[in-house]
């Protein structure tokens, strides 16, 4: 390599800012500090998917999981605890243990991964994917495809059912 | 170390796993561990970003990768219903708390 390349710096910033974030999502005392910690962890796989060449599924994942999912667990962390004790909310049982078994698990997958040969091919120039996933969508996986839409109508009506009050009377 | 390959994201993805992993384990509130199940199915996503870039297949994993953002966009909306269910009957989220079916 003649040049100097700036995709290893990039990666290391954007690895240190998802492991470092999900560890703060993992042992913040504050679940609202685990929320704000988990935008770092959801940010930092979006632009590692940028550099892995899926264009598509880093906006995808910064629409639905920081725009979504994110803002609706913060819906439910102040829907559900008291602003007051929102400090003493996140209680952790078990670190020892969960530790050891942290340990047992990270090194068999480390050693797994230093092992494994995989059937690599030469790294393809990055193109623009949306149209072929739009393509793929509507031809191979047309029916996982429409099973996916049957689920979120399933999630959507299920999640309105769930939180009506009314609805909960009746039944109980 | 400058030559980033497979095994790189392979190991910010383990790791990824291992924190979700922990705070599946040790959180009390059923919120915390909710966010500990995205974080997992975050790190198998970048898995399958990473195969889909590395190996011989040509989109398959990055479709597979959209389907596990709709499938964790219904779990977190289904998820967070019943953690406000569980807060208006129990008027707490710790797990520990709601154990009414337990003997």
């Amino acid at each position: 390599m003649t040049e100097f390349s700036l995709f290893p710096v990039v990666f290391y910033l954007l690895a240190t800012i998802t492991v470092v974030s999900a560890f703060g999502v993992a042992l913040s005392n504050n679940i609202f500090y685990s929320a704000i910690a988990l935008m770092g962890t959801l940010l930092g796989p979006a632009g590692l998917f940028v550099m892995l060449a899926a264009d598509f599924i880093a906006v995808v994942q910064v629409f639905v999981y920081v725009g979504g999912i994110l803002v609706l667990t913060l819906f439910a962390i102040n829907l559900t605890s008291r602003i007051g004790d929102v400090s003493v909310s996140n209680r952790s049982l078990g670190r020892i243990p969960a530790f050891v078994m942290l340990a047992l698990v990270g090194v068999a997958m480390f050693r797994a991964i230093g092992q494994a040969t995989w059937n690599l091919v030469e790294v393809r120039e990055a193109v623009p994917t949306i149209r072929s996933l739009g393509d793929a969508f509507l031809t191979d996986y047309i029916l996982p495809f429409e099973l996916a839409s049957l689920v979120l109508l399933a999630a959507l009506v299920g999640a309105v059912v769930l939180s009506r009050k009314e609805l909960r009377e009746e039944r109980g | 170390m400058m030559e980033i390959g497979l095994n790189h994201f392979l190991a910010v993805s383990v790791l990824v796993f291992l924190a979700g992993f922990f705070c599946v384990l040790t959180r009390r509130n059923a919120i915390g561990i909710l966010m500990g199940v995205e974080l997992i199915l975050n790190s198998a996503n970048i898995n399958y970003v990473a195969f889909a870039r590395y190996s011989s297949t040509q989109y398959d994993g990055q479709i597979f990768a959209v389907f596990v953002i709709m499938l964790a966009a219904a779990e977190a909306a289904i998820g967070l219903a019943i953690v406000l269910g569980i807060y208006q009957t129990f008027h707490t989220i710790d797990v520990d708390a709601t154990d009414s079916l337990r003997l």
